[in-house]
């Protein structure tokens, strides 16, 4: 069988300029069809200017990039058509009911009114607000404003859906329900886009994923691919202590000290524990999995971002 | 750099825009369509028939009926500019509906003229709900005055223009009071509305011409009201379509500078 790899999304070089600020710095990067591709970075790392050139509502100021094979600035409209939009402000109407909200953005994509009808009456059931139908936006939970914004993203049955933070600001059990619904679009074979801030949800949802900063992207690749690559499967930990590094020095074993800990990175935990416990004195020594958010704060550093 | 003057690319998808305001005005119907029957009523009793006691005849008619076209000019003027000031920055800035709607086919120069038509719908269901209040009293000419209801959709529309281009430059909600009381106070005030522009001088008769949009208006609407039609009201005219073409251009495009970055 041929497996037929379909890029739906091409960056080459892609860049935004702010004045003088370049938001989005010379990026690339190829999104394909049916799979769930992650931004990740801290605040400002350029995650939403792309999302934005990507749904054609600000232009680029050079290098390339095609949305379904079409050039974002001269086919806004034919791309526009293809997409679901969930940004990550709430921007639903709030001078309209749970049910209006869906049915006047309807009307946006020519949707006519008996098919829109039948949508948005699927939609509500998918998000669990048929319930709320008649509810205005304000008597909403926030969490219930986030499925809405899901439900409207979807209600023109898009290609390929930009979710900006989607679950941003949402408690644990919203956050799994917005999970699940991403994960059924998925099986749907809707590519999905989305920005988090959140690693445990990237490494849970995304197939691949860019971890950007300073509008440049850092790495690229599958989650657990990009751990072992950056870090190793594991991570011992130890307390920081003249001693312990001086030991580690000595074994030239590759560590970080943060705050009051060590970290060493490894790819077989059980030896490296031996062998520390063997040639070091430590007190207490911990090991665990590596995860996402060690190589995200590896590579963008702990320093807090405005 | 976006050009000021460039000829915004238009669909009738403009519609959807102008439906999304209707919709939202009918929701609220009861609220929206009291203050066009209330305002005339208290202007005509306060101005008209208070004040216009000690006012015998002016220009050779009543008070009141002097008055009378004026305020439907004037609720024209009111209902899309600041339909298009403070009801469109709300729409752009606090309830990011602008942004909902670029996100679907529609452009920002559809979003913008969506707007715009329905500011000057606003004025256009205004004038209409007046008519009749006017009538009653006996203060306007029937079926001349009529000519009203068309007239008050493309003056609204320039009204809608100039608003928006406040809209579109101001740096916060709170500044759009300036252009409210520097601009629309003053032309309620000296555009022929209450006292004839005549009695102004000379060189200011020819600057409120120029440049307060309301005294061509005013000119209109009282001819109609009176049936005193005259050559000169195709020039007021004239003047009403040239301006709104040009500052809907221009509101479009420095909508666009400001909104898409």
């Amino acid at each position: 069988m041929v497996v037929c790899i379909v890029s739906v999304i091409v960056a080459e070089d892609l860049t935004k300029q702010f004045g003088e600020l370049v938001a989005v710095d010379s990026v690339s990067f190829a999104v394909e069809e049916g799979e769930v591709f992650g931004f990740l970075g801290p605040n400002g790392a350029g995650k939403t200017t792309t999302m934005k050139m990507i749904q054609c509502v600000s232009p680029k100021t050079a290098g390339k990039l095609t949305v379904f094979g079409m050039e974002v600035s001269t086919h806004q409209r034919e791309i526009k058509k293809l997409l679901g939009v969930a940004p990550q402000e709430n921007n639903l109407d709030p001078d309209f009911t749970v049910h209006e909200n869906l049915m006047v953005y309807s009307r946006y994509f020519d949707i006519p009114r008996a098919k829109a009808e039948r949508m948005v009456a699927e939609l509500l059931d998918f998000i669990q607000l048929s319930h709320k139908k008649d509810t205005v936006i304000e008597q909403l939970s926030g969490g219930m404003k986030r499925r809405l914004i899901l439900a409207r993203a979807l209600i023109n049955s898009p290609r390929m859906l930009i979710l900006d933070e989607p679950t941003i600001g949402l408690d644990p059990q919203a956050r799994h329900l917005i999970w699940d619904k991403i994960k059924s679009l998925q099986s749907q074979g809707i590519t999905i886009v989305l920005t988090t801030h959140y690693l445990e949800e990237a490494a849970q949802l995304c197939n691949r994923l860019v971890i950007m900063d300073y509008g440049k992207i850092l790495v690229q690749g599958k989650p657990d691919e990009v751990i072992r690559e950056y870090i190793g499967t594991d991570i011992v930990e130890a307390e920081n202590d003249p001693e312990v590094i001086a030991c580690l020095e000595r074994n030239t074993t590759s560590y970080d000290v943060i705050g009051n800990r060590v970290q060493v990175y490894t790819n077989n935990p059980q030896e490296m524990i031996y062998s520390l416990l063997k040639e070091c004195e430590l007190g207490q020594i911990t090991a665990r999995s590596a995860t996402l958010e060690d190589v995200f704060l590896k590579l963008t550093g702990r320093k807090l971002r405005e | 750099m976006i050009s000021y003057f460039a000829v915004p690319k238009l669909s009738s998808r403009v519609w959807k825009v102008w439906l999304r305001n209707r919709d939202v005005f009918m929701k609220t119907y009861k609220v929206n369509f009291l203050p066009p029957f209330l305002e005339p009523l208290l202007y005509l009793f306060a101005l008209g028939f208070g004040l216009g006691r000690y006012i015998d005849v002016i220009e050779g008619i009543s008070y009141v009926k002097f008055i009378a076209p004026a305020l439907i000019a004037i609720s024209i003027m009111n209902s899309a500019f600041f339909e298009c000031t403070f009801g469109s920055y709300v729409r752009m800035y606090y309830q990011k509906t602008f942004d909902a709607i670029i996100a679907t086919p529609l452009s920002i120069e559809e979003v913008i003229t969506g707007e715009l038509l329905w500011g000057a719908t606003r004025s256009l269901i205004y004038a209409t709900i007046m008519l009749p209040v006017l009538a009653a009293f006996g203060l306007i000419d029937l079926p001349l005055s009529l000519l009203i209801i068309p007239f008050s959709f493309i003056a609204g529309f320039l009204f809608a223009t100039i608003g928006m281009c406040f809209t579109a430059i101001t740096p916060n909600i709170n500044s759009l009071n300036y252009p409210t009381f520097l601009f629309i106070t003053p032309m309620f005030l000296f555009s022929g509305t209450f006292f004839p522009l005549s009695l102004l001088p000379e060189p200011i008769q020819y600057f409120a011409l120029a440049t307060l949009p309301l005294t061509h208006l005013v000119m209109i609407t009282r001819a109609l009201t009176l049936a005193t039609l005259s050559g000169f009201l195709v020039l007021s005219f004239a003047w009403i379509v040239l301006v709104s073409l040009v500052l809907f251009v221009l509101a479009v495009n420095l909508m666009k500078r400001r909104l898409i970055v």
